[in-house]
């Protein structure tokens, strides 16, 4: 199993555990976490996805592809460099452990 | 609110955002959702695309059996809506335990669609993508190379026509329209993923209807035969009305609701596909069937039910088709009359009397989003506009 952090804006973590090839935001979802929405079902069509990448993990998570980049201009907070849409961060090994900060609002 | 209940009719993606999101909005009553189908909610979209290539039934599923549970939502699967008694304020429904009466003090009518079936002789034969039952087995007949036809040339015919070709499978896809897609796109997009079909291998058979399914063959109208041994149905849909009309509530192409998306019994609500709204645009009725239209709905009604928010419906629509690698993205609706403007490769404005309505893009998200922040204000915008957003 592979653990993924969430943390919310107010600084509440929560660890959930993911299935290898799963992704970031269909982990969130199967879970029930509050913050993560995925409308589209990770179609990269609606940016209610949106999370922050921690610094400490940038390197693994890898770049955004230039779909998700053009997508991200839609997302309802600031995009920063740390900005992904969580449906395209699928879930290794290699991520086990990896931490993430969610936005505000996704809407 | 304590004592106060909601009934969800339809457990589609947007029966189950009505049942988050009057949650979120810290209603207190009992919530109570009630779905056709056995299993968990589920994501249709993906069914006529990702689904069929991978077979994730798990990874379609909206929200865990523990949701259900934590946020104290009754949810009754293989149940269906039999009779609704306004004056008494309940609903009959039957499912796996027999019949029960469920009180309301609002209802939710998210009863969606199911597929048009065109007078063709032998359409029994045909299979259809709705629900992932049919999907499971749809997925099981593309397990070996088949011939197949497909009757109806609009997003989700089109969409298998091109999973079908990836795995092999030799298609064809006929329409009675003399153009794919011409209830949702222009004519120039529509050209534009005629092209992308031939050249992926699929025969198009445009303005000739089917009139028989036969165990080998579909039959067109002007005589011709198309070989199949597999038939897909995907000529359409219809609104599921009936329980609303037998209660009485008006109902037309759906069932019919003001700016507040009330039925003429205000104790009753509609949403998503089933659901016929005033265009924020025309103010003329108006039926989606999108997953942006179920589910802004369902949020705009959980307001005023949890919290009285008194907003009238003024969504953006929005709308996807994953075609092989061709991404088709509308933002905004263009209603059958509007004019077209082919701005660059890719690029399709659309017009109306009040100005631009819709963007159509393929493979180009950047300016899909653009058009969407343009559109969303409301305001009237032109041409130029849109010219200004594409050169930023």
């Amino acid at each position: 199993m592979i653990k993924v952090t969430y943390v919310a804006p107010d600084g509440t973590a929560t660890t959930l555990e993911a299935e290898p090839g799963s992704s970031v935001m269909q982990t969130a979802v199967a879970n029930d976490l509050d913050g993560i929405v995925g409308e589209c079902g990770g179609a990269m069509m609606c940016a209610t996805c949106h999370c922050y990448v921690d610094p400490a993990w940038q390197d693994r998570t890898g770049a955004r592809s230039s779909d998700e980049e053009e997508m991200l201009e839609g997302a309802a907070t600031e995009v920063t460099e740390a900005s992904r849409l969580s449906c395209q961060i699928r879930l290794d090994p290699a991520l086990d452990g990896l931490v993430v900060h969610l936005p505000e609002e996704q809407h | 609110m304590n004592g106060q209940s909601v009934v969800i009719i339809g457990a589609g993606q947007g029966g189950l955002q009505a049942a988050v999101s009057l949650r979120q909005n810290g209603y207190q009553g009992a919530v109570t959702l009630v779905g056709g189908e056995p299993g968990l909610p589920y994501q249709r979209p993906p069914l006529s695309k990702a689904y069929l290539l991978d077979g994730r039934a798990e990874a379609l599923v909206l929200r865990p059996e523990s949701f259900f549970a934590s946020k104290q939502v009754t949810y009754l699967p293989g149940t269906w809506a039999e009779r609704i008694d306004r004056a008494a304020r309940r609903v009959r429904v039957r499912g796996p335990e027999g019949e029960q009466d469920l009180p309301y003090d609002d209802l939710i009518l998210a009863t969606g669609t199911r597929n048009l079936r065109p007078p063709i002789d032998g359409l029994e034969r045909a299979h259809d993508l709705r629900t992932l039952a049919d999907a499971a087995a749809l997925s099981a007949a593309l397990a070996r190379p088949r011939q197949i036809a497909v009757i109806g040339g609009g997003f989700i015919g089109l969409e298998f026509a091109a999973v079908a070709r990836k795995l092999g499978h030799a298609v064809s896809v006929i329409e009675a329209a003399p153009r794919l897609m011409s209830r949702a796109v222009s004519a120039a997009m529509s050209r534009h993923f005629e092209e992308y079909h031939r050249a992926l291998g699929v025969v198009l058979h445009l303005g000739v209807p089917a009139v028989h399914v036969g165990a080998q063959a579909v039959g067109l109208a002007d005589g011709r035969e198309v070989a199949a041994e597999f038939v897909l149905l995907a000529a359409g849909v219809r609104p599921n009305v009936e329980l609303a009309e037998a209660a009485g509530l008006a109902t037309g192409n759906g069932v019919i609701v003001d700016a507040a998306l009330r039925c003429s019994d205000p104790a009753i609500s509609a949403l998503g596909d089933c659901a016929s709204f005033p265009d924020p645009r025309s103010g003329r009725l108006l039926r989606l069937e999108s997953v942006q239209a179920a589910t802004d709905h369902a949020r705009l009604i959980a307001a005023r039910i949890a919290l009285g928010a008194g907003a009238d419906y003024a969504a953006l629509p929005w709308f996807w088709s994953d075609q092989g690698d061709q991404k088709l993205q509308i933002a905004g609706y263009a209603g059958p009359e509007a004019e077209e403007e082919t701005v660059a490769e890719g690029i399709v404005a659309r017009f109306d009397s009040h100005g631009l309505a819709a963007v159509e893009t393929v493979n180009n998200a950047r300016i899909h989003m653009k058009a969407r922040r343009l559109l969303a204000s409301g305001a009237p915008v032109d041409l130029a506009d849109l010219g200004e957003v594409i050169a930023a």
